[in-house]
């Protein structure tokens, strides 16, 4: 299992590979990636906070909990904090599994938990002021299919 | 003990952080005694549905025992991805 929680800009294809290339005998390396929307046109930042300590161990624990319920060999969570412009990577999964469906679902199932039982908090900077985003029920309600 | 804010809940009360010494029992009893310090702790513990805690950096809830906790942190639902 790899945890990062960094500042700095990361390189999609470079981890993707490295993290493929780590692999033995795993026949399904699954990706997702997140990237900052600018809905309205008007970003001018996005400022990811998050809690330093907590947040390394939640996402480990999420981790751990995918590896319990599937049959994967290894998974990567890498998730950016501070300030994000449109179009910046923030976050990305992967995971590796022997066949491709322990990987889907393992890498869904990352995604639907980190949404909201990791400790991060976004806010949305605009030309008009700015605001805190809001947890969606929908994400909440996601986590009530695993 | 640390009394850690996130989020709105940091930017309300004006800091991230207080150590505070305290024997309250649970963690709404602290919560209780925070209000009680100044109207600024007042609104950002106004509406406590809209606060999560995590008590010793685990997710917890207000009527947990704080024990021995040596760290509990207030802040809104989070928004990671």
């Amino acid at each position: 299992m790899d945890i990062r929680v960094q500042q700095e800009p990361f390189d999609l294809g470079a981890e993707a590979n490295a993290f493929a290339a780590r692999q033995a005998g795993m026949g399904a390396v699954v990706t997702f990636t997140g990237i900052v929307r600018d809905l309205e046109g008007d970003l001018d930042t996005m400022e990811i906070e998050h809690y330093p300590g907590m947040t390394e161990k939640a996402l480990a624990e999420i981790a751990d909990e995918a590896a319990r319920r599937w049959r994967i060999g290894d998974a990567l969570i890498l998730h950016r904090y501070g300030r994000l412009k449109a179009d910046d990577l923030i976050m990305m999964v992967a995971t590796a599994s022997r066949h491709r469906a322990d990987a889907f679902q393992a890498a869904e199932f990352l995604m639907d938990y980190l949404k909201s039982r990791a400790p991060f908090w976004k806010k949305e900077v605009t030309d008009a002021g700015e605001g805190w985003v809001a947890a969606r029920d929908e994400d909440e309600d996601a986590l009530g299919r695993w | 003990m640390d009394v850690l804010y996130f989020a709105w809940v940091r930017e309300r009360i004006g800091h991230p952080k207080d150590r505070v010494e305290t024997r309250a029992a649970t963690v709404r009893d602290l919560v209780e005694e925070l209000r009680a310090r100044e109207d600024r702790y007042a609104a950002a513990f106004a509406d406590l549905s809209a606060l999560r805690v995590a008590v010793d950096q685990e997710l917890s809830d207000f009527d947990a025992p704080l024990g021995e906790a040596r760290e509990v942190a207030f802040f809104p639902p989070m928004t990671g991805g």
